[in-house]
């Protein structure tokens, strides 16, 4: 398998100034991985912004922290795990789950909530075989995540869901993991000399083994040995002794074995640490036999974790991990000097600094301008007649209709945190115990970022960020996971860098820090790249649990819309699944209005005048209002043209996907427009109509001034929506 | 002080809650019990909370079933002392025979997160008291293995001696006979429940208008055990 390009095994014997041992040089391999040492991605990614006022990201640790007050700190982190997923979406996205989870746990903060982002090829398609393989890909990476993450007691507590012909025979499984502790109970991250190397939890045996530089290609080969083998029950034992080891402060450092194994878990260690190990590999518990020194190093078997502990609390720790009944063995201690020692019984097979591995060279990549941007933008679509059967088509497509099918597997309620569950608002929110509450949302788009990978990585942010606002949360902070083709096609790689400025100038205008990132290459099937597909989390701090918005229309409202919407069809539903076409403009998105529309929301909610709350996505206006009706099962009657926009055509204005729009209900119209006026927040806010009296009237109108533009039956529209995913699915049994 | 003892296995995952409602919110002493303690002498009523213990592996609920603290929820079971089992709690409780039936993987065949309504059957549980007889209530549940079966004659007998507590309404979730939801002994002091009480327990979490209709399960514990006392 893979190991050092000509340039970087020359580099490498210039470091040490001798040739590398067989040992050194597949620890050296794992670490320069494209997926450990970001080798084409540091320069860019090193740019953005990670301070911010709650923030604290030590470079030790394997999550972003987040200072919550009454000493309370939580910790964000996402990964993904799409090659192994992609082959085996079992046990791929399990093992994705357990990656994160270990993670958080690292920092020794207790994981409480799980989210995931999953994207797909496409499931109703033309290709009844693509279809099919879909299936297979969902159903299981649904039961891979429920069964893990319901099992270790993790709720998930909501996440995103795309289907494009990009992902075809492929999928993304991005994971985001939220950690909570008490800020005493942090790890201290030091180590002294002698400090004893523990190895607990699982046995180490050949699965996953380079899995790291396997992850570090296009996907052509099915190796499935490369995918770790999951086990939740192991886990949850896992994350109780250690967390109770914590609590005691017997844990000095401690580590997590992902990528790479004990190769990379060693040498980032000892060199955050700023010391050496001595490591006999002959004390690694084994689950086969004939295992060599090497594959004992690079194996990525699950549900590991490296603590080091000083001498004194060896048997405390001993005894905890005898009550949970956990496997571990001392493999090595803590030694002067900055290098690391590993030895096979006797014999010292890799004696390398760790600055060496770890510190990978980085490259110049070559960027250019993708040749398919240069495409006409001014096709004309036919405008349409029925307006209804166009939304009640846009409510049964993969990309809008419901996710129950897949969130109702998702134990979402255990740990008594979760305040709104999957489905029931624009974010997930989570009770912190404080007063406080956290709500966080996750969002991407890839056929925008796809035509205009600037503009449409701030509408994925933008779009996170209105979700957090509409919850009622004030913004922290941004996790970002920048997932591409392959580096080393140019025009692949100026997507990644223009998906990177997109996020540095938000952050920027917005002062708001990124607390946790990762970068994902390689993602091709066949040699074809996937769309660029930026996916952002957006975290942000409540205060008043009465007060947050819930996306539910409530009867006896009178109904705004906030913002302004413009012809901005490109890369929208609408065009692409009713139209079937990729002309048009994406949406653009003006930071000084996204901002002021922002706080005015925020302004809102927090007067409590705001009964529901929407922010405007996939399917425009006209999507977004009949999501409130069915969530809160009452009809309304709006006129659109009541809206601000400088829309020519009234299909364009009922779906286009312009940014930074709300719709917003209310029982007190008078005071929302006061409150507006006297903060002198200049944005646009105009009554369309109101929802009906009572739960009785269970009709839904878009009126254009007089004339009825859509007049359906609420039954209808739940029926379309709610079912459409659950009949994609269970078409073909497997 | 009446003490309650939450028991803890390898895998069990909601004893945090239970134990966090039983003590902030219904101010009742409780104690974590760890699966390998011989004595119980003390306690005043048992919960086995929900979770997925020893992974339910081989089949939910049954290595718990023969562990060493089990010896003891019987004996004090047979004692009359108050004995609930939420979800793997009610798994554990069928597996070592302290519950009649089996609970199977829901006919669907996905594990199911979500909210329903239920009614009750039976109000002169330790657990049920406070409720009215075929009040309507609404819970969440989180099961993969939560479909009730028993033979014909078992569930006649369940019938008969009043031993289905609750019973879903509108929908069945999990293809239970009857669409039983919770059942307990003939004696009425143990009883096994898949909808989690405690996850209904408090207003702030509800998504149902302040519903807290998990809370009256622990107020009818707390009001037994105050008349059992004063007997």
């Amino acid at each position: 398998m893979s190991v050092l390009t000509t340039a970087e095994f020359s580099y490498l014997k210039k470091s040490l100034n001798r040739r590398p041992t067989e040992t050194e040089l597949q620890m050296v391999a794992a670490e320069w991985s494209e997926h450990c040492s970001y080798k084409s991605s540091k320069k860019y990614i090193s740019r953005l912004p990670v301070s911010g006022a709650r923030i604290g990201i030590d470079s030790g640790f394997d999550a972003g922290l987040i200072e919550i007050g009454d000493d309370l700190v939580l910790t964000v982190r996402i990964e993904s795990h799409n090659h192994p997923s992609a082959i085996e979406p079992y046990g791929g996205a399990a093992t994705g789950v357990g990656g994160v989870v270990r993670d958080i746990l690292s920092v020794g903060t207790r994981p409480v909530a799980l989210m995931n982002g999953l994207r797909f090829g496409e499931i109703n398609g033309p290709d009844s075989k693509v279809n099919q393989h879909t299936r297979w890909l969902l159903q299981n990476v649904v039961r891979g995540i429920s069964d893990y993450g319901n099992c270790i007691g993790v709720p998930t507590i909501g996440g995103e869901l795309e289907f494009d012909t990009s992902f075809n025979n492929y999928c993304l499984v991005d994971v985001v993991c939220i950690g909570l502790s008490h800020t005493n109970e942090i790890i201290s991250n030091l180590a002294d000399i002698d400090d004893l190397l523990f190895l607990v939890g699982g046995s180490t045996g050949r699965d996953g083994i380079h899995g790291a530089a396997f992850a570090s290609t296009g996907l052509v080969h099915e190796n499935r040995s490369a995918v770790q083998i999951p086990d939740p029950f192991l886990k949850k034992i896992l994350i109780e002794a250690i967390l109770e080891a914590t609590k005691n402060r017997y844990i000095r450092a401690m580590k997590d074995l992902g990528g790479g194994g004990l190769a990379c878990c060693l040498s980032e260690t000892s060199h955050n640490l700023g010391k050496g190990f001595d490591v006999d590999l002959s004390l690694v518990r084994l689950r086969e036999e004939g295992m060599s020194p090497t594959e004992i190093l690079i194996s990525e078997s699950q549900e590991r974790m490296l603590l080091i502990v000083g001498k004194e609390n060896r048997e405390s720790l001993e005894k905890i991990l005898a009550k949970y009944d956990l496997g571990y063995s001392i493999i090595g201690k803590v030694s002067f000097g900055k290098k690391i020692k590993i030895r096979y019984n006797s014999e010292v097979i890799a004696d390398i600094p760790a600055h060496i591995v770890t510190c990978a060279p980085l490259l110049n990549r070559k960027s250019a301008r993708p040749s398919y941007l240069k495409r006409k933008y001014a096709t004309r679509v036919d405008s349409p007649k029925d307006i209804g059967s166009i939304l009640l088509e846009l409510l049964h497509r993969p990309n809008i209709c419901s996710r129950s099918w897949i969130y109702e597997q998702y134990d979402s309620e255990v740990g008594l945190k979760t305040v709104l569950r999957p489905g029931e608002g624009d974010s997930s929110i989570l009770w912190l115990g404080n007063g406080k509450y956290v709500a966080i949302s996750m969002d991407g788009n890839s056929n925008q970022c796809y035509f205009d990978p600037y503009q449409g990585t701030l509408g994925c942010i933008s779009e996170a960020v209105r979700n957090v606002i509409c919850s009622g949360a004030s913004p922290v902070g941004l996790v970002d996971h920048l997932q591409f083709g392959s580096p080393e096609n140019p025009q692949v790689f100026w997507t990644f860098q223009q998906a990177v400025a997109a996020i540095k100038d938000y952050c920027d205008f917005f002062t708001l820090p990124v607390i946790g990132g990762k970068v994902s290459f390689y993602n091709e099937k066949n040699g074809l790249p996937i769309k660029p597909t930026p996916v952002i989390g957006a975290i942000g701090i409540g205060h008043n649990l009465k007060k947050i918005g819930r996306a539910r229309l409530d009867p006896q409202c009178s109904i705004f819309l906030v913002g302004h919407t413009k012809e901005e069809m490109g890369g929208s539903e609408y065009y692409l699944s009713y139209h079937r076409t990729d002309t048009g403009n994406i949406p653009k998105l003006n930071l000084a209005e996204d901002k002021r529309n922002a706080l005015a929301i925020s302004n809102l909610i927090s007067s409590g005048v705001v009964k529901s709350v929407h922010d405007c996505s996939r399917g425009g206006i006209a999507v977004a209002l009949a999501e409130l009706a069915i969530n809160g099962n009452t009809g309304f009657d709006v006129d659109i043209s009541l809206t601000s926009n400088s829309c020519r055509r009234i299909d364009s204005l009922m779906f286009s996907e312009s940014n930074s729009r709300y719709v917003v209900a209310t029982e007190r119209p008078k005071e929302l427009i006061e409150i507006l006026r006297d903060s002198r927040s200049q944005v646009h806010c105009n009554k369309i109509g109101y929802s009906a009296d009572s739960s009785s009237v269970d009709t839904i109108r878009y009126r254009n001034g007089q004339q009825i533009l859509a007049n359906l039956e609420l039954e209808k529209l739940k029926l379309v929506y709610n079912n459409s995913l659950k009949n994609m699915l269970n078409d073909v049994r497997i | 002080m009446r003490k309650i003892g939450v028991i803890v296995f390898p895998g069990t995952n909601c004893d945090r809650d239970v134990f966090y409602i039983l003590s902030e919110v219904m101010h009742l002493e409780a104690e974590y019990v760890w699966h390998n303690r011989q004595t119980l002498d003390g306690f005043s009523g048992l919960v086995l909370p929900g979770g997925f213990s020893y992974g339910d592996r081989l089949r939910a609920g049954v290595i718990a079933a023969h562990s060493p603290v089990i010896t003891e929820v019987k004996r004090m079971a047979r004692d009359g002392v108050p004995v609930l089992g939420i979800c793997n709690g009610f798994q554990i409780l069928i597996e070592s025979g302290l519950l009649p039936g089996a609970l199977v993987k829901n006919e669907h065949l996905c594990f199911v997160c979500k909210w329903v309504d239920a009614k009750v059957r039976n109000n002169h549980t330790p657990f049920t008291k406070l409720f009215r007889k075929n009040q309507k209530i609404r819970m969440p549940i989180a099961h993969g293995e939560g479909r009730y079966v028993a033979e014909g004659q078992t569930i006649k007998e369940l019938r008969q001696k009043d031993q289905i507590v609750l019973s879903f309404l509108n929908e069945n979730p999990n293809g239970s006979l009857e669409s039983i939801a919770a059942i307990c002994n003939p004696e009425g002091n143990v009883v096994g429940m898949m909808p989690h009480p405690e996850r209904a327990s408090e207003k702030v979490l509800s998504p149902v208008a302040d519903n807290i209709d998990g809370s009256t399960f622990f107020q009818s514990l707390v009001h037994h055990l105050g008349d059992t006392q004063t007997k």
